[in-house]
């Protein structure tokens, strides 16, 4: 095979002419999509994945440029190399999207994410949760006397750390904003 | 340059202005507008089918048949659901088309208004794109970016859905300009990849081309291009079912089809080959048979216009994407250039082995004289039509792989058959839309008894028009395919395969007004054909032939290309369990 040249957006020349498509291997993507802010276009991208049966780990959109009417979802996903490529230019064919780029590939890139997280609890445990919550850089945005709400910002899995030391702390309710992703330098 | 006109109006001027002089419909409440517009003007031909689903596979027909979009316009709700199977026909065997619907208007979406259906929602996975238009001064530009958008890159279905306020209402309408949306596909191939492609082609002991509707879809220069690069190498080639005629069937170095009920010699030419030139085909579940042992040894390129068709299903080494007429034109340029080169000696050593594969002669069949073998029905139909200025469109089945095994076809856009989908009831109405394209050419929709039935109503469409369309009808009074698989996966236990009930076509052709045929007799045949023909006029021919004929050859579910069944000996506990899950 020829030697390795990636173009951003491309799907044709990929690192995946390096090793072998069709592994079995399953590994996980980020995946940023620049689409055109119409009607049902984010409909069109869900569609695509549950209609071809691929798998949505984290899914998040919205607008970033007004002017061109532009929107970035960022999706992580699963699959074998194979179905990584295919995902990739299956997004590539929906005719409201402009970009495809797969950040795992054309890499480093920085992942963060926003959580909040419910903690009810009193006496050790509150302070425990506070504690600890101070360790992960945690902010408290809402506070009772026998609750907190924590906000955390970071790659998933520092959140996935997080919400499994809160959980004995008294967790009962989570919201997660899914992965926002950018390449590194420029 | 602007004017000020209705929505409806708009449709109307959009659809001239794209050069369309044919629309296939039905109208209703929320489409009124623009039928009041179509009556008050003579450039556009409506043609009333009578049933949606028959304006989208007549639009199919027209298209597959000019290389030109066709156009179908239906109401709100059922109107539009009933346009789906037709979509997605079209948008799996990549055919341009464009799809009006009506819309209940915009301030009573929403509220499950009388005929009011999702209809972006429900076609989204079935069209290329669709539009919902909300107001009047966008309507123009969404009709002209539907035509470039369906006609560009891999082609393929569009639909506007127009609310019936946006109709009424007055806006802004301005011509078609050359599109400046971000959709632009590539066209022209990458030379380094286009150069691999004519280094392996040099060094081929023993290449094959292996081509499908791609090319057809890519323009007559195309099949032009094709033919000069095939006789100038010397290679061998097949086509797919959907590229059949892109190069002729009377050409030395053609194989015939390839693929599930394909032949001998061209799939055996795939599995044996050491260079695979795919063009314009998407190594569909049809044509690969087993994937883990599909052409082990080979080296293969791939041209497609669409990037997801390439290591979808089959890894290649040489992929380019570019449009097949752009990458053939480079081809040729580039091989010229390096000397035409090729290994002659091995080409012909290998075109050798091809000629003893030839002589197991696999479409050979026992004939009768008592009763009409569906193999000789067509080996006649072929034998008295091939002069005439021909086309031909299939319903689903046996019928339609025996018409593609028999019936050679010299030119592109000539063959007209639902081959993703898979739509029985397609061939009637795209004999419609080929008759309507080609009023005086022979259009010849050969058909199975039971995919007929499913779109007979538009018989009367043929005779409303005057379209002498001919429904040659090879009546088993079975589902043939269906019949078969069950002979051959599910021990002979016919479950629900045939029809005790159907209605006698030659009254049935009196009652739509048309002529009816019947021939059971071979020796009645040829006459019968003739009169066919000669009839200025539709004709529905009732073709009663062998009920338990099967189709070979015949590659098993789960089966390589050199496991072929040739005919009945073989069959015997052939698929395993494996292969039996697979359809």
């Amino acid at each position: 095979m020829s030697a390795l040249h990636i173009k951003k957006g491309s799907t044709r020349h990929s690192a995946y002419n390096l090793r072998p498509t069709f592994s079995d291997v399953q590994e996980r993507h980020t995946i940023a999509v620049l689409v055109e802010n119409e009607p049902g276009v984010l409909a069109r991208v869900i569609g695509l994945f549950s209609g071809r049966g691929y798998n949505i780990e984290s899914l998040t959109v919205a607008e970033v440029d007004h002017t061109g009417h532009l929107s970035r979802i960022t999706i992580v996903t699963t699959g074998t190399p194979q179905v990584i490529e295919q995902i990739k230019a299956q997004l590539g064919r929906i005719v409201p999207v402009h970009e495809v780029h797969d950040l795992t590939v054309e890499g480093p890139s920085v992942e963060r994410e926003l959580a909040i997280i419910k903690v009810v609890g009193e006496g050790d445990k509150r302070v425990e949760a506070l504690r600890l919550a101070d360790i992960f850089r945690a902010n408290v945005v809402d506070s009772t006397l026998n609750s907190f709400i924590f906000e955390i910002t970071g790659a998933p899995d520092k959140i996935d750390a997080f919400a499994d030391l809160m959980r004995p702390l008294g967790l009962i309710e989570i919201a997660r904003t899914g992965v926002a992703a950018l390449l590194r330098g420029d | 340059m602007t004017r000020e006109m209705t929505g409806a109006k708009m449709v109307v001027q959009a659809l001239k202005d794209q050069g369309v002089d044919t629309v296939f419909g039905y109208p209703g409440g929320a489409v009124l507008p623009i039928y009041d517009e179509i009556f008050l003007q003579n450039d556009i031909r409506h043609i009333l089918v009578r049933h949606e689903q028959g304006a989208v596979h007549a639009a199919e027909g027209y298209a597959r048949s000019t290389g030109k979009p066709g156009v179908a316009l239906v109401t709100s709700g059922p109107g539009a659901t009933n346009a789906v199977t037709g979509l997605t026909d079209a948008l799996l065997d990549s055919i341009p088309i464009v799809v009006l619907t009506g819309q209940v208007p915009t301030f009573m979406i929403g509220s499950d208004a009388f005929q009011e259906a999702d209809t972006v929602g429900i076609t989204r996975p079935c069209t290329k794109h669709n539009w919902l238009v909300k107001d009047t001064d966008s309507l123009a530009e969404t009709m002209h970016e539907a035509f470039h958008v369906a006609t560009s890159g891999r082609p393929g279905p569009v639909l506007i859905d127009i609310p019936k306020d946006v109709q009424f209402a007055s806006g802004e309408y301005s011509g078609p300009k050359p599109s400046t949306s971000h959709y632009q596909p590539v066209l022209k191939g990458d030379l380094e990849e286009i150069t691999e492609l004519v280094a392996a082609i040099e060094t081929a002991k023993k290449p094959v081309f292996y081509t499908g509707g791609g090319v057809i879809n890519s323009g007559p220069a195309a099949s032009q291009l094709l033919r000069e690069l095939v006789d100038a190498t010397g290679f061998p080639i097949t086509s797919t079912l959907m590229g059949l005629g892109s190069y002729p069937a009377s050409g030395k170095n053609w194989l015939g089809m390839l693929g599930m009920h394909g032949l001998y010699e061209a799939n055996l030419a795939m599995h044996d080959c050491d260079l695979m030139i795919n063009i314009g085909a998407r190594f569909d579940d049809r044509i690969t048979g087993r994937i883990d042992a599909f052409s082990p040894n080979s080296k293969k390129a791939h041209i497609d216009i669409d990037p997801s068709s390439i290591n979808k299903v089959i890894r290649v080494d040489i992929p380019i994407v570019g449009d097949v007429a752009h990458v053939l034109e480079d081809i040729l340029k580039v091989w010229k250039a390096r000397g035409r080169k090729t290994d002659a000696a091995a080409v012909a050593k290998w075109q050798e082995q091809i000629s003893d594969w030839r002589k197991v002669n696999c479409l050979a069949y026992t004939n009768s004289e008592k009763t009409i073998k569906p193999q000789y029905a067509l080996q006649r139909l072929e034998e008295l039509t091939k002069n005439h200025d021909r086309y031909i469109t299939t319903e689903v089945g046996q019928h339609q792989m025996w018409a593609a095994q028999y019936l050679g076809f010299e030119d592109p856009n000539r063959w007209m058959t639902s081959g993703g989908l898979g739509t029985m009831g397609y061939g009637t109405p795209a004999s419609i839309g080929v008759q309507m394209a080609h009023p005086d050419a022979l259009v010849i929709n050969v058909a199975g008894e039971a995919s007929w039935l499913m779109n007979m109503q538009e018989m009367g469409t043929a005779v409303q028009y005057r379209l002498p369309v001919k429904q040659f009808i090879l009546n088993n009074e079975r589902l043939g395919m269906v019949r078969q698989w069950q002979e051959l996966l599910h021990g002979e236990r016919y479950s629900h395969s045939w029809s005790e009930a159907l209605p006698d076509f030659v009254k049935l052709a009196e009652a739509f007004g048309a002529k009816g045929i019947l021939c059971s007799d071979p020796a009645d045949l040829d006459d019968a054909i003739m009169e066919m023909i000669n009839y200025d006029g539709p004709v529905i021919f009732d073709c009663l032939v062998e009920k338990h004929e099967n189709c070979f050859p015949m590659i098993p579910s789960g089966k390589a290309h050199n496991e072929m069944l040739l005919g009945e000996a073989e069959t015997q506990g052939v698929i395993d369990s494996k292969g039996s899950v697979l359809v």
